[in-house]
């Protein structure tokens, strides 16, 4: 007995999408019946909303195809103009019956002529009779194009008085939608995050042919184990499984252990898929060199992940120019006399500073600071007499370039630039270490 | 201001237009020498030059760059063959990218990339598509210039079916992935029955100067889901280090990158064989002296890191010395320099007996000898000759005594010498070196070696002089080669006698640091008066004092050759001036000693008063110096006006009653916008009728 009923569809068909769907069963059978049957008018809009990879173009792709239903399905972040947008929604619609796959290409500038084009093709392509789903994926990526868009499209039934459904697709609420005018409330769904059964279910769902369902199962089973902590994305858990798994088998492979000894293909398998979690779940190392090293069989450790190689070279003065900058960067202007005049005084640092400023300037990021200053810290720490020349100034655009500091403000802006050092407190002593400047000594919160 | 206008690079580097150039170097203040030959030669030599840097650049190159090839053939193998299908679809699809750690200096990039994108296309594949983060501000363009790359690309690749594209092209093209898809369609369909043998891989090339990053984060959304239909590579170009991709990529853009690193060569690594090829050669007649050599390391290490722009500082010295001494025209090999001797001019004889080092030389000759130099043209050219190929032998003997030494010096602990080989020629080059310090705690050090070093540098060394440079070395070798007998002698009957080094030896190894070593040498001198040398100690020391001795003979300055002018460029100060220029001294000299650059007799004045006869501007210049952050417009035009017109002699007193003159208002309005202009100073919002200073202190 399926789950769905629909009086419109065969049972085989709804039985069919059934098995396509698991876990989304509940979402599945509401859309069935806000669509409807084919020739009903359905909701004009239908948004739709989940985290990643909760199934939401899957599922939708999957009720269109197996229903038969026209629709048009078109992926936002390709289209980043409206105009590349309408254009690809016409395209589509006009290869939907014809035999030709790629359409003319139809230019369409505005939403009006959008309109007036999409009633067109709707009659040539004898349509009138059944609902036309738009289904627009990351619909995130409209708030970025022209204010008339979304509702545009929100009105799509209303304005081209035909019959037709827009879907939305997007990881983000309604409310964060919403435009000022012109707004038609859409009907929303929401797609909860499936839970580790659901994972362990979807994912042994795909069994390799060549083994068994619960071998497959079981093997899933220590692979959430390791991984759900950190990720629940199923694509990415997806990607694991599948790099992993030859590894998993090998003492079936070799004939240590049958399917059914899990203990001993939990012990071999652990250690590994834990070393997979930092390196390439973080993408240290691409799955690519992973695999190789599995087929090797050789120890990761040899081959160093991205974030091994840290370390940066730069020329001298550089090195000095972003010291400077990360003093002016956490160091209060005012405490700069303390530090780089020779008969300063003690000061004390209580009664010195006001309130706001004994807080830890680590804790609150770098500050802005002018050129000047910059010029002038750096004349002071470095030893010998540095002549402020063109090579000098050039090298503050490169570490802008190298996004080590980066301009505040405008780039425009030419009389008295301001500057934030981008750098970490490690990478900067680190560098400090290399030209021998005790850079601790001249941090105002390390006092 | 002043300070972001000058921080953009401005190096005046010379862009030789020949006709222009050849003018240039006849009407030049010098005599008008053989100006073309200088210039034939100059162009000669710089081509040589050139054409070594591409060799030494490819070389260095080639690794990486087969790593890369390499990768590339293998990112999409699977894409012609389908590997198990359940992996195939279990996996999801992830863009090949290689991640290519350059360094910092960016300068450099642009001939890798060009390098390497010709590289790719002679062996993987016409499509290859460079693109520059300054070159796509927005996602459009990233995708018009791809494509718009890529279509040549077509047109270049396979000529026949050019009026296909031509179709294309001439319809709008619409930039979106989908249609990039379809054109890979097309163009795989009518090619892959064609050239079947041609792999399939486009490689996009991204220089990812970090800012503009933010731009491809959408691009490799869209990617993936056309990875199957179409094999797309990236080629990231990183800076500063592989990290960057995290910070800029969130992790869903991330985890569809299939990462590889490359690492390239490092930039000093590339300057030390460049040195060592152009350099530390006889290869080529010219050389720099340790000024000039020095003036162009501190400019790579101190400030760009960038090996272009130390070659472009060794093409500017070539064109500088060719241009302003006249004698360089016997700067060429050696053969041709002897015949250019004789078709000397009379002046170029004048010229080289001014020339300081052959005035050392004739003052060491008999009077008879003098005379002669000093009077006959044609014995003055004998001599030349024969003095020009002593300076050829000099190079050959230096360079190769040079490496020779470098080899001992490296051995030692703090390298008292240097690490690099340049540092070694740097300090050879300019004085004697076995008269410095450092030289002599380098032989103290030398003195206390363990045997299997000693023995291992002293093979090296053997092959050094044995290698086709050292030939005049057969002695030298045969010296070696019977140090290395001796050696091995003495290990057959060490056993014996070593009882009482050991013991002071262990102690010596044992301390690292230079003070301790020279302090247990001081007393191991002692000790040695009273105590018996052991033979290995007798022979380290006969080797050490024939290295010594080696260097004495051998590595003489270079100034203190006769000739040397002719080969060696030493006006570092020309070069500084040129590659690194201080904009903002330049301005502060001219506007406070206008006399600098105008030569105006009237404007010679002293230091500290103002000149009445300057440019406004710098009278205004002036009294600006002498004010706080905040000026006074009124004070300023008052000072202004009362200078001016001290000038134009009329009594101050008069004028002071008056109003300011308006001519002399208008004088003033001009003089201080130009100020502004040039940076120096900016309306103020913190009081009216004030002017904020930009710079401060006196410069």
């Amino acid at each position: 007995m399926p789950n769905f009923e629909h009086p419109e569809y065969p049972e085989a068909t709804l039985l069919h999408l059934e098995s396509m769907v698991p876990c989304r069963e509940s979402q599945v059978s509401s859309l069935l019946s806000i669509f409807g049957e084919r020739q009903h008018f359905s909701f004009p809009s239908i948004f739709i909303y989940g985290h990643t990879s909760s199934g939401k173009t899957y599922v939708m792709q999957t009720l269109l195809e197996t229903l038969e239903l026209p629709h048009v399905f078109v992926n936002c972040v390709e289209c980043f103009t409206s105009r590349l947008l309408l254009e690809e929604i016409l395209t589509e619609l006009q290869s939907l019956s014809s035999e030709n796959k790629h359409g003319s290409h139809m230019p369409c500038d505005t939403f009006n002529d959008f309109v007036r084009l999409f009633k067109q093709e709707i009659i040539i392509q004898d349509l009138q009779n059944q609902t036309v789903y738009i289904v627009l994926d990351k619909a995130e990526q409209l708030r970025e194009m022209e204010a008339n868009v979304l509702p545009g499209f929100l009105r799509l039934q209303e304005m081209t008085d035909r019959n037709v459904t827009v879907v939305f697709l997007s990881e983000i609420v309604w409310e964060l939608f919403r435009p000022n005018t012109g707004c038609l409330e859409p009907f929303t769904l929401y797609f909860p995050d499936y839970s580790i059964g659901n994972l362990q279910k979807i994912l042994s769902h795909y069994h390799p042919p060549e083994y068994s369902a619960d071998f497959y199962a079981a093997y899933i089973n220590i692979l959430l184990g390791v991984f759900y902590t950190v990720c629940r994305d199923l694509k990415e858990l997806r990607h694991l499984a599948a790099l992993n798994f030859t590894k998993y088998c090998e003492p079936v492979v070799r004939g240590e252990a049958n399917e059914r000894d899990t203990r001993r293909l939990w012990k071999n398998i652990e250690s590994h898929l834990k070393k997979a979690m930092q390196t390439v779940y973080l993408r240290e190392i691409s799955s690519s060199q992973w695999e190789r090293i599995q087929q090797d069989d050789g120890e990761p450790g040899h081959l160093k992940g991205l974030s091994a190689h840290a370390h940066v070279e730069l020329p001298y003065y550089s090195k000095f120019l972003l010291i400077a900058a990360y003093l002016a960067s956490y160091n209060p202007a005012r405490t700069d006399k303390r530090f780089f005049l020779k008969h300063h005084g003690k000061i004390k640092k209580t009664n010195f500073l006001k309130k706001h400023e004994k807080t830890s300037n680590h804790l609150l990021g770098p500050k802005p600071f002018p050129l000047d200053r910059l010029l002038a810290i750096l004349y002071s720490i470095v030893d010998n007499k540095v002549a402020p020349t063109a090579n000098i100034f050039s090298q503050i655009t490169s570490l802008v370039t190298l996004q080590l500091l980066t301009l505040v403000g405008h780039d425009d802006q030419l009389d008295g630039p301001k500057y934030k050092c981008t750098v970490s407190l490690d990478f900067i002593r680190a560098i400090a270490r290399t030209v021998n400047f005790d850079i601790i000594k001249y941090l105002y919160d390390f006092l | 201001g002043a300070e972001t206008q000058d921080s953009k690079p401005c190096h005046p580097y010379l862009k030789p237009k020949p006709e222009r150039l050849t003018d240039y170097f006849s009407q030049g203040k010098n005599d008008s020498e053989d100006s073309g030959l200088r210039f034939a030669s100059c162009q000669l030599l710089w081509k040589q030059i050139n054409s070594e840097t591409e060799k030494i650049q490819e070389e260095l190159n080639k690794q990486l760059f087969d790593n890369l090839i390499r990768f590339l053939r293998q990112s999409h193998s699977e894409f012609q063959t389908k590997t198990t299908e359940w992996m195939c679809r279990m996996k999801s699809s992830e863009i090949p990218t290689a991640a290519l750690v350059l360094g910092v200096n960016v300068t450099d990039h642009d001939v890798t990339f060009k390098s390497l994108s010709e590289v790719l296309q002679d062996n993987v594949t016409p499509y290859v598509v460079s693109l520059q983060a300054k070159e796509c501000p927005g996602i459009k363009h990233l995708l018009q210039k791809l494509m718009g790359q890529l279509m040549d690309c077509y047109v270049d690749a396979d000529s026949s079916e050019e009026e296909e594209c031509v179709n294309i092209s001439q319809k709008k093209i619409r930039c979106s992935m989908a249609s990039l898809s379809k054109w890979y369609e097309n163009v795989t369909k009518k090619t892959g029955s064609e050239t079947p043998s041609k792999k399939r891989t486009s490689s996009s090339r991204h220089w990812q100067s970090p800012p503009v990053v933010v731009i491809f984060k959408d691009m490799e959304i869209i990617s993936s889901q056309h990875i199957h239909e179409f094999p797309l590579v990236l080629i990231f170009g990183i800076a500063t280090s592989p990290m960057i991709i995290h910070r800029l990529l969130p992790h869903s853009v991330s985890s569809l990158l299939c990462i590889e690193l490359f690492q390239s060569l490092s930039c000093k690594e590339h300057l030390a064989t460049v040195i060592d090829k152009l350099l530390l050669t006889t290869q080529f007649p010219f050389k720099l002296s340790e000024k000039v050599l020095q003036v162009l390391i501190n400019i790579f290490l101190y400030h760009d890191f960038s090996v272009q722009n130390f070659i472009k500082g060794f093409q500017l010295s070539i064109v500088e010395h060719f241009y302003s001494q006249p004698l360089s025209v016997l700067c060429c090999q050696l053969l041709e320099a002897k015949k250019r001797v004789t078709s000397l001019s009379h002046n170029q004889c004048e010229n080289i007996r001014s020339l300081p080092s052959f005035r050392r030389y004739v003052e060491s000759q008999v009077s008879e000898k003098q005379i002669a130099l000093l009077t006959e043209d044609s014995f003055l050219k004998e001599v030349t000759q024969t003095l020009l190929e002593d300076l050829h032998i000099y190079h050959e003997n230096y360079f190769t005594v040079l490496r020779c030494l470098h080899v001992f010096t490296t051995s030692l602990p703090k390298y008292p010498l240097g690490k690099q080989i340049r540092e070694l020629h740097c300090a050879c080059l300019g004085k004697s070196v076995w008269e410095t310090e450092e030289y002599e705690s380098a032989i103290q050090l030398l003195r206390m070696l363990a045997k299997d070093e000693l023995v291992a540098i002293l093979q090296k060394c053997a092959e050094i002089f044995i290698s086709p440079s050292g030939k005049q070395f057969s002695n030298t070798v045969e010296k070696l080669e019977e140090f290395l007998a001796r050696f091995q002698n003495l290990e057959a009957e060490a056993n014996e006698v070593q009882d009482v080094s050991v013991s002071s030896q262990k102690e010596l190894q044992k301390k690292t640091d230079l003070y301790h070593l020279q302090k247990t040498l001081l007393a191991l001198k002692e000790s040695k008066r009273s105590k018996k040398l052991t033979k290995f100690e007798m022979l380290r020391f006969e080797v050490v004092d024939f290295i010594d001795s080696l260097v004495r003979s051998y590595l003489a300055p270079a100034e203190m050759q006769t000739l040397n002018e002719v080969v060696y460029f030493n006006t570092a100060n020309t070069l500084r001036e040129h590659l690194n220029a201080a904009p903002r001294i330049a301005l502060h000299t001219a506007l406070n000693n206008p006399y600098c650059y105008l030569k105006n007799q009237t404007l010679k004045s002293d230091v500290g008063c103002i000149s009445n006869t300057a440019p406004d501007i710098c009278i205004v210049y002036k009294l600006h110096l002498e004010c706080g952050r905040l000026i006074n417009l009124v004070d300023w035009l008052e000072a202004f006006s009362t200078v001016v017109t001290a000038v134009e002699g009329t009594d101050p007193e008069a004028v002071a009653t008056d109003q300011v003159d308006e001519i002399i208002h208008a004088r003033f309005i001009r003089a201080v916008s130009e100020l502004e202009l040039l940076g120096f100073i900016k309306p103020s919002k913190q009081k009216t009728d004030h002017v904020a200073r930009l710079t401060w202190g006196g410069c």
